[in-house]
């Protein structure tokens, strides 16, 4: 591809969960000044936001990156399904040993969506409230652009 | 280097058909984007210059001077107008996101004399949004 021009797309998609931070490797008392009241035993939850950002060629035929309605299918599939209306500790497999932070959600949700067929997944972005957002572009040079 | 970003709002209508795809062809890939009678958006563009601020000024470029090239380039040609039949960048292409960016791009850049035209990303809705860059450009801070 020698286009002079590098294309991108993103699309945003929703879930509600609750989680717990806490570490198994930590005491109670470390847990708590840890993590703060986000260690409150029973948890709580967050309309979290992930932004996916794609690139690749843009068909000819299409004027397409990805067909979308391909790709909402597959995150829906790959994380919706399993992480909307959760509990993230108990639910999510990944995190029954790794604390569900935003951190962390990035990369498990990165792994999900990284073989999605039609384009190269550059980075994931979520966001757990409208003051704090995460990014993670795996090894991609190009993932981690402003 | 130091990135500058400018948002503007245009308000456009635009239709997805291929003429060269069977009008079954056309729903399935296009799905409701494909209504003959076409339908609209409120778009959000973002233009972001990289550049060294000038010693004597403080800034990469001069605002005013984008926000003229802004709406010489694009307000004139694309608000509230028909993507497909009133822009004749646009002819012979879907006007999805990702190529009313690109033709944005080619319009912009040989506009932008101070600094370099670094990203041109255009929200069709909250939700969707297209980046162009220079391919080439390295990660954030060395375009």
């Amino acid at each position: 591809m020698n286009s002079p021009l590098r294309m991108e797309l993103g699309r945003r998609y929703r879930f509600s969960a609750s989680h717990r931070l806490h570490s198994a490797r930590l005491s109670e008392e470390q847990n708590y000044r840890v993590f703060g009241k986000c260690n409150n035993p029973h948890g709580h939850g967050h309309n979290y936001i992930v932004e996916v950002a794609l690139s690749g060629a843009v068909d000819p035929a299409t004027g397409m990156i990805a067909n979308l309605g391909e790709l909402d299918s597959f995150v829906e599939r790959q994380v919706l399904e399993d992480f909307d209306c959760k509990s993230l500790n108990q639910d999510v497999p990944a995190f029954r040993d790794r604390v569900p932070t935003t951190e962390n959600l990035c990369i498990e949700i990165f792994r999900r969506l990284k073989s999605f067929p039609q384009a190269k997944l550059e980075r994931v972005r979520v966001e757990e409230t409208g003051k704090n957002s995460f990014e993670y572009a795996g090894d991609n040079p190009e993932g981690n652009r402003p | 280097m130091v990135l500058i970003t400018r948002r503007i709002e245009f308000s456009a209508s635009h239709l997805y058909h291929n003429p060269n795809l069977s009008a079954e062809e056309n729903r399935r890939i296009f799905g409701k984007c494909n209504n003959p009678h076409g339908h609209g958006h409120n778009y959000t563009l973002e233009v972001t210059v990289a550049g060294e601020p000038d010693p004597v000024t403080g800034m990469v470029l001069d605002l005013k001077e984008l926000k003229e090239i802004l709406e010489r380039e694009v307000m004139q040609r694309m608000d509230h107008r028909h993507l497909n039949y009133e822009v004749p960048e646009l002819a012979g292409q879907i006007p999805t996101t990702e190529n009313i960016a690109r033709v944005i791009w080619q319009l912009l850049d040989p506009q932008v004399k101070q600094g370099q035209l670094h990203r041109v990303r255009l929200y069709e809705s909250p939700d969707l949004f297209a980046d162009c860059y220079r391919n080439g450009d390295g990660a954030a801070g060395k375009p």
